[in-house]
């Protein structure tokens, strides 16, 4: 056995919240040699950042460690006081958090702050330490370093902000760097840039990290050994190509199967659901059927004079389902916004069946009768549901506007269809938005776009701040509905595999404009414009290769 | 609203808030105490609070007189429960029709935006650039020394504060998820504002609400002190204070400090009140 630089075993946590003492990790133990990478992934609650909180110092006053060891160079640093974990943390031990734009401080230059980490473990003069920061920022692929050491968080992109927190964790050469969810919230080519120089820089120094994800690929790609975490305890621990080529435990293999990659299908991702119904048969129309939404030269300018949607035409046939694909700022969202008349386009037409709702004012769009034919999924189900309507207020509202249900009986079986219809529970119809878990909260949003029977579902990122698991389930739901009600879906997405497994046909969208439009499988295969081919490179996943082994 | 209200664990819920903060306790169950003795006043005082009787002027406080008598012989006891009941209607009022009125204003101000929006701006700046209390002064004086009036001098100065306030709490929720969803939904924009903004900014806007109440209090006091409000025999706690301030040097205290205390005690409570407030009505709070 080396000398492991960080050792945890057996290690207890709880928090003392209003219904008494909840244990966060239930004997958990770990270790890193030095140079090495670990990967620590586990859905939300699995208890992976409060580890890793824990190993820092830095559970808040609700928490403590109940039981076991943290070791760090061979010291006991379990229950090391404040100035013994201040001296560590930064020049031996340091954090890279999940949103660097909050971890950074918005009213201090970047270099500025860089420097502050390194005065504040090592004597140097301000000028010596903003020599420092600049080097640092070059170190970190920032060009113009010099200048750019003067510029303010905001002035920087995500991907840039997350270079600064980068490299103000190497600053003082730490001998551990902990990784808490870095690349959640950027796009994937920024993604794997940030990584591909985060895992270049510590294999460089000899640093070793702790990647914390609940992005398998992301562990698989860049980790030597990766630990499976469920509800505060250790499923199972393994190098990458073992553990997800043959997972040992039952819940490692579900989480493995329930990640999408380049092969898989909706019906793979979760092998114990009950089987999808029969596609519907496909594109039997007859001929001179009008198509569902017709898009011609759709453009929207913000007020601030960006270009946001750049002309973008394209049609959709009754029952299709069609991706837009693009990373931030690709006009996406804007987009399905302006098809479901929630703003308005600057220029071009919408048109519906034959009518076109562009010409109507977003702001008058809830009385027209095309109001419950086009309905949509928001990204976040959490955010999109009033924090003041129970489960069931929500579903009812849309009834109770666009379809005109009134008296409580006929509401409330609606309501309840709706429920069944998503596999909701009547039970939870009651609760609030905060105690329901994300995945019920995904089906609440999906219910209450549902329930008015509309024609055309536009679903924007409905998965995105899910697990995987739940992805897998709200996806399985999403395809079952489809087949069911033949709805066409408008499936806005910056994730490449799973428009593929949901989506016939998709469109690449960059900075506004068409980048490319085809035949999703075509597209996956052989896509013709050198963009796509960047985009689905850039996704992290396991090898299928190893997998087979 | 009234789902969220009416549910039972609203109580057990209140209950477990107030646990937590003695502090809320204490200016619930102060505030609980002005509205029980407010109502209450006819049966609780022992003597007529305007029946006076100078053959017993200026007795410090005594069994029969328990905080004394003033210099007509009226019973401060008895004058300051019916007192409690003027002031607590007067600040109630002026607070309701502030409210309603601001929090509307500010509401469809902060979710339409555009014109109108400015200009309403600009309208509460120039109202707030006046000294409030001399605004009301003036307000009382120019229409006449009656509660009615008073009423509206307080509302007034104080509804830049709730529309600024509504304002804010709704431009930051309008482009939230759930307001997009309730458009999608055929909501139009007046029911997206009453029907679930204002519910939500409720929690927020209690604090200002209770916050309010102690300085509607103080300024119906204050206005009647400087002989601008109630008028002499009606028993005020600010006429009271003025009439008793004129006897303080001859040694005469409790004309002055009883009704004293309990402005300080009503405005106090009402102050602690707010925070403890919102965590009551807060659903997210509740789990």
């Amino acid at each position: 056995m080396t000398a492991k630089l960080l050792e945890v075993e057996d290690l207890r946590v709880a928090f003392d919240t209003r219904r008494g003492t909840v244990e966060a990790l239930r004997g958990i133990s770990f270790a890193v040699p030095a140079g090495g990478v670990l990967g620590i992934v586990g859905e939300s609650g699995s208890g992976k950042s409060v580890a890793s909180l824990a190993v820092m110092g830095l559970l808040d006053r609700a928490g403590s460690v109940t039981g076991g060891r943290i070791r760090f160079d061979g010291q006991d640093i379990t229950h090391a006081g404040g100035a013994e974990l201040r001296r560590l943390r930064g020049a031996a031990l340091s954090m890279i958090f999940q949103n660097p734009r909050a971890a950074l401080n918005p009213i201090r230059g970047i270099g500025r702050q860089i420097a502050d980490v390194l005065r504040a473990h090592r004597p140097l003069t301000r000028a010596q330490a903003r020599d420092k920061a600049v080097a640092l920022l070059e170190a970190v692929r920032i060009r113009d370093a010099a200048r750019r050491a003067d510029a303010f968080p905001h002035e920087l992109s995500g991907g840039m902000c997350q270079r600064v927190m980068i490299a103000m964790a190497m600053a003082c050469e730490p001998r551990l760097i902990i990784a808490d969810e870095p690349t959640t919230g950027l796009d994937v080519t920024t993604q794997k840039a940030v990584m591909d120089l985060l895992a270049g820089l510590t294999r460089e120094r000899g640093m070793a990290m702790v990647l914390i994800t609940h992005d398998l690929g992301l562990a698989a790609q860049y980790c030597d050994e990766v630990t499976v975490m469920e509800q505060g305890r250790v499923v199972e621990s393994a190098p990458p190509g073992r553990l997800f080529g043959a997972p040992r435990e039952a819940y490692t293999r579900r989480l493995v199967a329930a990640c999408p990659t380049p092969s898989s299908t909706i019906a793979g991702l979760t092998p114990d659901a009950p089987p999808l119904p029969a596609a519907p048969v496909p594109a039997t129309l007859p001929p001179g059927t009008p198509l569902l939404l017709e898009v011609q030269g759709l453009k929207k300018r913000f007020p601030d004079g960006t270009l946001a949607v750049d002309d973008v035409s394209f049609t959709m046939r009754p029952g299709e389902s069609l991706g837009l694909v693009g990373e931030s700022g690709s006009g996406k969202s804007t987009i399905s916004r302006m098809v479901t008349r929630l703003i308005d386009a600057s220029e071009g037409e919408i048109i519906f069946e034959g009518e076109s709702i562009g010409a109507i004012p977003a702001r008058d769009f809830h009385r027209a009768p095309q109001r419950s034919q086009v309905q949509i999924v928001f990204q976040d189900a959490g955010e999109s549901l009033n924090p003041r309507f129970s489960a069931f207020d929500s579903i009812a509202d849309p009834l109770r506007r666009l379809a005109g249900l009134r008296d409580s009986a006929s509401l409330r079986r609606a309501v309840e269809d709706a429920a069944d219809g998503v596999g909701l529970p009547r039970a939870l119809l009651d609760r609030y938005p905060h105690q329901l878990s994300g995945g019920q909260r995904a089906r609440v949003g999906i219910a209450r776009a549902i329930s008015v029977q509309p024609r055309l579902l536009v679903l924007d990122e409905p998965t995105a701040a899910l697990d995987v698991s739940v992805q897998a389930v709200v996806l399985q739901l999403l395809e079952k509905l489809r087949r069911e009600k033949g709805l066409a879906y408008l499936f806005v997405s910056h994730d490449l595999n799973v428009v593929r497994m949901l989506c016939d046909r998709l469109i690449v969208l960059r900075q506004g404009r068409i980048v490319e439009e085809g035949d999703s499988a075509r597209v996956f295969r052989s896509p013709a414009a050198e963009y796509t081919a960047q985009l689905i490179a850039a996704i992290p996943h396991f090898r299928p290769e190893v997998v087979e082994a | 609203m009234s789902a969220a209200l009416g549910r039972p664990s609203l109580l057990r819920h209140a209950g477990w808030v107030l646990r937590g903060n003695l502090v809320t306790a204490f200016a619930l169950g102060g505030t609980a105490l002005l509205v029980l003795v407010a109502l209450l006043a006819p049966w609780l005082a022992a003597y007529d609070p305007i029946a006076t009787n100078v053959a017993n002027a200026m007795r410090p406080p005594s069994a029969a007189h328990w905080f004394g008598t003033d210099q007509l012989g009226r019973d401060i006891l008895s004058r300051l429960l019916y007192g409690a009941r003027l002031d607590l209607a007067i600040a109630a009022a002026a607070v309701s029709l502030s409210f309603v009125l601001g929090a509307m204003i500010g509401a469809f101000c902060g979710y339409h935006g555009g014109r109108l929006d400015r200009a309403v701006g600009r309208f509460v700046d120039v109202l707030m650039a006046f000294p409030l209390f001399v605004l009301a002064m003036a307000m009382v004086a120019a229409l006449g020394n009656q509660v009615q009036n008073i009423v509206y001098a307080t509302a007034v100065i104080n509804l830049p504060f709730y529309i600024r306030f509504a304002r804010t709490e709704v431009a930051v929720r309008r482009q939230a998820g759930w307001v997009e969803a309730a458009r999608a939904s055929g909501n139009g924009g007046a029911r997206i504002v009453l029907g679930f903004l204002l519910p939500n900014i409720l929690p927020n806007v209690a604090v200002q609400i209770s916050l309010n109440l102690g300085w509607a209090i103080l300024n119906a006091a204050g206005l009647s002190f400087l002989g601008l409000g109630v008028t002499a025999p009606t028993p005020e706690w600010g006429i009271m204070v003025a009439e008793g301030a004129r006897f303080i040097s001859a040694g005469h205290w409790w004309l002055v400090a009883f009704p004293g205390l309990a402005l300080m005690l009503a405005v106090l409570c009402f102050n602690l009140l707010g925070d403890g407030l919102r965590d009551i009505l807060d659903p997210r709070m509740r789990t």
